[in-house]
């Protein structure tokens, strides 16, 4: 039972750090209809600034997470401009091309700067663990869900109740309409692009605490919120959260059980297991659980 | 008549394969010149070229699907690997780490290479037909990393990480083309004979997909990609349409997967990743999407990325090194393989954003202002 919980808990962390990255793609996705395949690379960007700063630089871990949020929201706005802007309009099919190909030169070029070491994140926690009946919790695991849950409701907050975020939405939604209201829709896509910029900043740096470090493989961490916004549908919000925490709980409970039960799955296999619930489930519900119906129309 | 080569008079002869004498010239000469390689290049070059003719061949796969049938498929890497294994497996002998059944004839073991990942692509395509656009993007990508996976974990048929298994080997009729020696008399490198063979698989794979994507099916898969709820109207049948643009395109992709890996001696189970995926998506958007010529261009220029990439190293080292203020740790040049990566991303980028259509679409531009010349338009 212990086992259980524990799973469970530590799922949960996980799953809120799943959703903080799925709704940075969610984000972009509602806004210009582009799923981005540089969130990789702006996650390892992110957390690599916040390493440096803290560990490098030597400031104050938070305010260093803070500055490589501000650098990551910068990132997304300047890549937004440079690259995407000039392809709206065009198919979307090029747009993600164009991520792919950032991603694979950002990477390129943060894993020069991070060198071939695992580094340690100069956060507070180490190895510190929190007993809350029977259960041990890293204290890391703690910080990351409560500071992801911050973010998050800060970023509803924004999204639901602000003029930007009403800008956002409705550009969204209709993109001429939007325009003809007075939205200069070009900037809330670099909005969008920034938000999702400082969201994986913030990811990367809370899954590279505690007992693990940020190296040239963290990024593949992001392709696992991949199945999570699939799984919560593309351009659904509470589909990013809900999918978040399922494939979360998900992965460690099969981290928890499976080498007992089933060793001849390999080692790491809940490393894939977010790719069968979304297999699983996209063959019930095509777009996801959340995720709008296209309706066509002839 | 003769006097108006140019003049297309009838369907037939506007679909032709070769439309015009000049270009039956062109080709003529192309065909000379490609068979000619081996007989002046470097080894290290033709090596180059060997993997590029591979590369030929899983672009048109890709270009299949993706570029005429519109499905963008990130999952290309999952089916050269199923290629690359059932080779394997078919050629190589039981050993105490892995299992196979010895047959090294390429005869047999290359087309059940195609076969197999064909397989695999009909397998795949029902989950595949029922989504679209981006879902079946991401979808494709979980196919990869859940084969990786599989790769790593199935040690009787990869050897493990680390270790890998002996790669296929390519004996043609009993003539193994992986030895040197003399042949009717005349001394022949191993790599000539490898690019002989690789090359008349290249020609008729070519052919085959020229031919068919001026078919009734190439036909439907271009009416799905502009538009699906048209072509279904029009009484496409979607899903069959989808499946035969999967089925064909993983087949494409099984026999560039083996004859990538024939040139090497070992298959490591880690080299079938995402990478490899995107390396063939920067090949069809460098070549020209929709274009069989461009997949050619665009694989040909990814093949011979690695000798650009160490000229570009010398330069890009310098930049790189300025960045030390940056830096966590003290500075690591630069490897081959990461300015491979950087090159054909900076591509990628470049000509998405620039020359939406590709080599092809920059050759058409070129083609068209000398065709006027001086008149511009």
């Amino acid at each position: 039972m212990t086992t259980f919980l524990q799973a469970v808990v530590s799922g949960l962390a996980l799953g809120t750090i799943y959703a903080l990255l799925a709704l940075g793609f969610v984000i972009i996705y509602r806004a210009t209809d582009v799923v981005s395949f540089a969130q990789p690379a702006l996650m390892v960007f992110g957390a690599y600034w916040a390493m440096y700063f803290a560990t490098v630089i030597g400031w104050n871990f938070w305010v260093a997470v803070v500055i490589a949020a501000v650098l990551g929201a910068v990132m997304g706005a300047v890549i937004e401009r440079l690259f995407l802007r000039p392809l709206v309009g065009r198919p979307v099919f090029s747009a993600v091309m164009v991520t792919i190909g950032l991603d694979i030169v950002l990477r390129v070029i943060v894993d020069d700067l991070l060198g071939i070491n695992q580094r340690t994140m100069g956060d507070p926690f180490g190895l510190q663990t929190v007993n809350i009946g029977g259960i041990t919790i890293p204290q890391s695991d703690l910080a990351a869900m409560l500071g992801a849950i911050l973010v998050i409701s800060a970023l509803l907050v924004f999204y639901r109740t602000t003029k930007y975020g009403l800008a956002m939405r409705a550009a969204a939604f209709d993109q001429e309409a939007a325009m003809a209201q007075g939205i200069p829709v070009g900037r809330m896509f670099g909005l969008a692009w920034a938000l999702a910029g400082s969201m994986a900043a913030i990811a990367g740096t809370f899954i590279s605490m505690g007992n693990s470090s940020l190296s040239r493989s963290t990024w593949v961490f992001a392709l696992r919120a991949l199945p999570v916004i699939v799984l919560g549908g593309l351009d659904s919000i509470r589909g990013a959260i809900v999918g978040g925490l399922i494939i979360g709980v998900a992965e460690r409970l099969v981290a928890a059980y499976q080498p007992g039960a089933a060793p001849w799955l390999g080692a790491g296999f809940e490393l894939v297991v977010p790719y069968i619930v979304m297999l699983v489930v996209l063959l019930v519900k095509p777009y996801g659980l959340y995720g709008t119906a296209e309706v066509q129309r002839v | 008549m003769a006097t108006r080569p140019r003049m297309i008079r009838s369907h037939r002869d506007a679909m032709a394969l070769v439309r015009t004498p000049t270009r039956a010239v062109w080709l003529g000469i192309l065909l000379v010149f490609a068979f000619a390689a081996p007989l002046w290049m470097s080894n290290g070059l033709l090596f180059l070229l060997l993997a590029g003719l591979a590369y030929i061949v899983g672009a048109i796969g890709l270009n299949l699907v993706s570029g005429y049938a519109g499905q963008l498929s990130l999952g290309h890497a999952f089916f050269l690997a199923v290629g690359a294994y059932t080779a394997a497996v078919i050629s190589g002998p039981s050993t105490q780490t892995t299992f196979g059944l010895g047959i090294n004839e390429i005869l047999v073991w290359l087309p059940a290479a195609g076969i197999t990942a064909g397989l695999a692509g009909f397998l795949v395509g029902p989950i595949a037909t029922r989504l679209r656009g981006l879902y079946l993007a991401i979808v494709t990508l979980g196919l990869v990393l859940v084969g990786d996976h599989v790769l790593r974990t199935w040690t009787g048929l990869t050897g493990g990480v680390g270790f890998g298994r002996q790669a296929p080997d390519p004996t043609l009729l009993g003539l193994d083309l992986s030895t040197t020696g003399p042949i009717l008399g005349v001394d022949v490198a191993r790599s000539a004979l490898l690019y002989w063979f690789s090359l008349v698989v290249v020609i008729l794979l070519t052919i085959l997909a020229l031919n068919l994507v001026r078919s009734r099916t190439g036909r439907a898969f271009q009416a799905v990609r502009d538009r699906d709820v048209a072509a279904e109207i029009m009484g496409i049948d979607l899903t069959r349409t989808k499946l035969i643009a999967f089925t064909v395109s993983s087949a494409y992709a099984g026999i560039a997967g083996a004859m990538l890996t024939m040139r090497l001696e070992t298959i490591e189970a880690t080299q079938f990743n995402l990478l490899l995926s995107f390396l063939f998506i920067a090949m069809i958007l460098i070549g020209g999407i929709a274009s069989i010529p461009g997949s050619i261009a665009g694989a040909l220029v990814i093949a011979i990325l690695p000798d650009i990439a160490g000229p570009l190293g010398s330069v890009l080292t310098p930049v790189f090194e300025t960045l030390t203020f940056w830096r966590a740790d003290a500075g690591f040049p630069l490897d081959e393989f990461q300015l491979e990566q950087l090159l054909y991303g900076a591509l990628l980028i470049a000509f998405v954003l620039l020359e939406p259509r590709g080599l092809i679409g920059l050759w058409v531009r070129v083609r068209n202002y000398w065709k006027a010349f001086p008149f511009s338009y």
